[in-house]
């Protein structure tokens, strides 16, 4: 026994304490024990995994019986094997710096023991799904990481959009968890387990499917999961939205970790499809239309944060390619790195929206460079690593799922590495524009303080050298090694394609900044379509919102509810009401009345007992 | 007892009083004819329990009259004192004209 459950345990003892107790209590207090309880939990995880390494097989834990069906047990079990391991380490760290940066960013927000409180519960919820040892303890942790990033969404929820957004998140997340949850009612009813270890065993003696199976349809329903936790087509669009929560919120759930559920639960779930090749199949083309749509997407945002948050849908889109073309260990590397330089990326987002006093608006930005330097360089570190410049983490991942997209289907890596050279564009157009020239804002930049930028330091190193973790190694075990040989021309054309991007957004924005004007202008229509994100959220509105709204009011409001039911009701009181009235007539205050209504009554029962042969 | 009167004369005596007594009491207006129709079907009652006492050869019969007599008297006392209440506010004993609480 590691006392594994002791990893999730202490952050949901932050968020008691901080939840039931924090109104009362100093800041210094909340964030300490905020803070403390995310560092117990890290330092705990490492500890589980040091004792527990090498960790060849799964080390199960179970705690009690949950559920108990006949001859099917669910307990409450939770697991710690390599894959776990790896995401263990990155949410409980990656969790930990963001929860030191949020000291800073939130210090002056009223709701700031609230705050932590849902950061720690969706640390626990999220340690939940990691560690959790079968399909409905993970189930568990995945609804509880939805309402904690609903809760955060949703966080200034006096805005209307906040809320807007948190019920967006919530609502799609709802149609991607009806595709899990179906899913897993189709492994229990197949393998009555739903234990990880136990499925996976019988999957084992399945035969790969040609046309569609059991198998296919189970993965299909978990990637329709997973395509909404993680933002994938055609549910990606809850995401972009999200960022109206705070940023530090945007950096640790809708970039570093809970959006990855999806590629975790897509890896965890490889034995099933693996024998389910059409699955995977479309795990990596909706991967990569997912990267490449909302690249193009992301070149023409003018929210800081927005940029970032089409960049990261992109991101997943290649973690799924890369599980989708079978290189699983290179998507879940790719996770690892895209965890540091996308936290990184959002937390000095948040950092230039500090200094600037809530600005988001790269047109109002600029020449910061001076004012924020610390800043501008830990962005910098980001931006080369997610643009893949050679030797930083970014580089190392990416390359990998490219290479591995290659060898599945050339036209693939070719649509990857042009993704990955707007990926470049993109995010240095970002910096470009906040970074170079002239301010172009009326606020006071001020560099944020050092609770701050020393968790964009550490996350900045990462970013460079992240890469050099051997995550794939570490893997191995758990996954089918990519029997993808090094390729140095493939290397070469996605590096190519990085540099490319970024000499473009330099050219563009530093070199000749009025030309991307003159583009827009000149591809009007083009541009004005990507601005619109390609209209999809008009297009869900009128073909799923307006009909579901409408038929709501006409048929279950105006005809369900005020008609059938309301007139139920109605019409047992009107009925009520007529016997009433009916009866009201007997009771006519005459005496004599009533003696006569005795009399007949007497003389009825002396009748009826005449009739039946009187008192026996 | 020889030629002693047979049970169902009583019983026909005691409807015939109580069927008087219904009918005065639905029919007649005035209040003091109304409450002697209610003592007379009081009455008809105790002469079948009586009858019943008698023939049954049970005392039963008669300690139930003896309590219908004694709640009677009561009720006598108390409806003469209303009756004469209602005499001295309204100056009139017919039924109809004291239903003061109707409407």
């Amino acid at each position: 026994m590691q006392h594994l459950w002791l990893i999730p345990v202490f952050p949901l003892a932050g968020f008691l304490v901080n939840g039931i107790a924090g109104r009362r209590l100093p800041k210094a207090a909340i964030h300490l024990i905020a803070v403390a309880t995310v560092a117990l939990s890290f330092a705990w995880a490492v500890k589980s995994i040091a004792a527990l390494m090498p960790l060849e097989a799964a080390h199960v834990e179970r705690y009690f019986d949950w559920i108990r069906v006949g001859d099917m047990r669910i307990g409450c079990d939770f697991a710690v094997d390599r894959l776990s391991a790896v995401m263990l380490m990155v949410v409980t760290g990656v969790g930990l710096l963001i929860h030191i940066y949020s000291i800073g960013y939130m210090a002056h927000d009223h709701g700031y023991a609230r705050f932590f409180a849902y950061l720690n519960l969706f640390m626990f919820f999220m340690l939940t799904l990691v560690m959790g040892a079968n399909y409905l303890i993970m189930f568990v942790g995945w609804e509880g990481v939805g309402l904690c990033s609903y809760l955060l969404i949703g966080f200034w929820f006096l805005k209307k959009s906040a809320t807007n957004a948190g019920n967006k998140a919530f609502i799609v997340n709802r149609i991607g968890d009806f595709g899990f949850s179906l899913a897993v009612f189709l492994i229990m009813l197949n393998f009555h387990t739903l234990d990880f270890g136990g499925v996976f065993a019988q999957v084992a003696n399945w035969p790969v499917e040609a046309s569609v199976g059991t198998l296919t349809i189970v993965g299909l329903l978990l990637m329709l999961g997973a395509t909404g936790k993680s933002a994938q087509i055609p549910l990606y669009v809850w995401l972009p939205d999200a960022m109206e929560g705070p940023t530090p919120v945007s950096a640790l759930i809708h970039a570093a970790t809970m959006v990855t559920a999806g590629v975790y639960m897509v890896a965890r779930s490889s034995a099933i499809y693996l024998k389910a090749p059409m699955a995977l199949e479309m795990v990596a083309v909706i991967g990569l239309a997912t990267a490449f749509f909302s690249a193009t997407i992301g070149l023409v945002q003018n929210d800081i944060k927005k940029v970032f948050a089409y960049s990261t849908v992109s991101q997943l889109g290649y973690m799924f390619l890369g599980l989708g073309t079978g290189a699983f260990a290179a998507g879940i590397f790719h996770l690892v790195t895209h965890a540091f330089f996308k936290a990184l990326l959002f937390l000095g987002a948040g950092s230039v929206i500090h200094a600037l006093s809530g600005e988001q608006d790269l047109r109002k930005m600029g020449g910061l460079m001076k004012k924020t330097p610390v800043t501008f360089v830990v962005l910098l570190c980001a931006s080369v690593s997610i643009a893949g410049v050679p030797f930083t983490a970014g580089f190392f991942s990416k390359d990998e799922i490219l290479v591995s997209a290659y060898h599945h289907a050339p036209w693939m890596f070719w649509l990857g590495a042009v993704t990955a050279g707007m990926t470049a564009f993109y995010v240095f157009r970002a910096l470009f524009l906040a970074f170079f020239g002239k301010y172009r804002g009326d606020a006071h930049p001020h560099e944020s303080p050092a609770v701050m930028t020393a968790p964009l330091a550490v996350l900045a190193l990462l970013s460079l050298a992240g890469g050099f973790i051997p995550v794939p190694k570490f893997l191995e075990p758990m996954f089918p090694v990519a029997e993808a040989p090094e390729n140095f021309s493939l290397v070469a054309i996605s590096v190519a394609m990085g540099l490319g991007g970024i000499f473009l957004a330099w050219f563009f924005y530093v070199a000749k900044p009025e030309l991307p004007g003159k583009l827009a202008e000149s591809f009007g229509a083009l541009y004005r379509l990507m601005y619109d994100k390609y209209r999809i959220d008009e297009l869900y509105n009128a073909v799923v919102v307006k009909p579901l709204v409408e038929g709501s009011r006409a048929v279950l409001w105006k005809g369900v509810d005020a008609g059938l039911i309301d007139g139920t009701v109605n019409g047992v009181g009107a009925q009520v009401r007529g016997i009433g009235g009916v009866l009201r007539l007997l009771q006519s205050g005459n005496i004599r009345s009533y003696a006569t209504w005795v009399l007949l009554g007497s003389v009825g029962v002396l009748i009826a007992l005449g009739l039946a042969g009187g008192v026996k | 007892m020889p030629n002693a009167v047979p049970l169902s004369w009583y019983l026909i005596l005691s409807a015939v009083l109580f069927a008087l007594g219904v009918a005065g009491f639905l029919f007649r207006r005035n209040i003091i004819t109304v409450f002697m129709s209610i003592e007379l079907m009081l009455n008809a009652v105790n002469l079948t329990f009586i009858a019943f006492s008698n023939f049954l050869k049970q005392v039963d019969g008669q300690i139930f009259t003896f309590f219908v007599m004694v709640v009677a008297a009561a009720e006598a006392a108390v409806g003469l004192a209303i009756i004469l209440t209602v005499f001295k506010n309204r100056a009139t004993l017919q039924i109809d004209e004291v239903a003061s609480m109707k409407n």
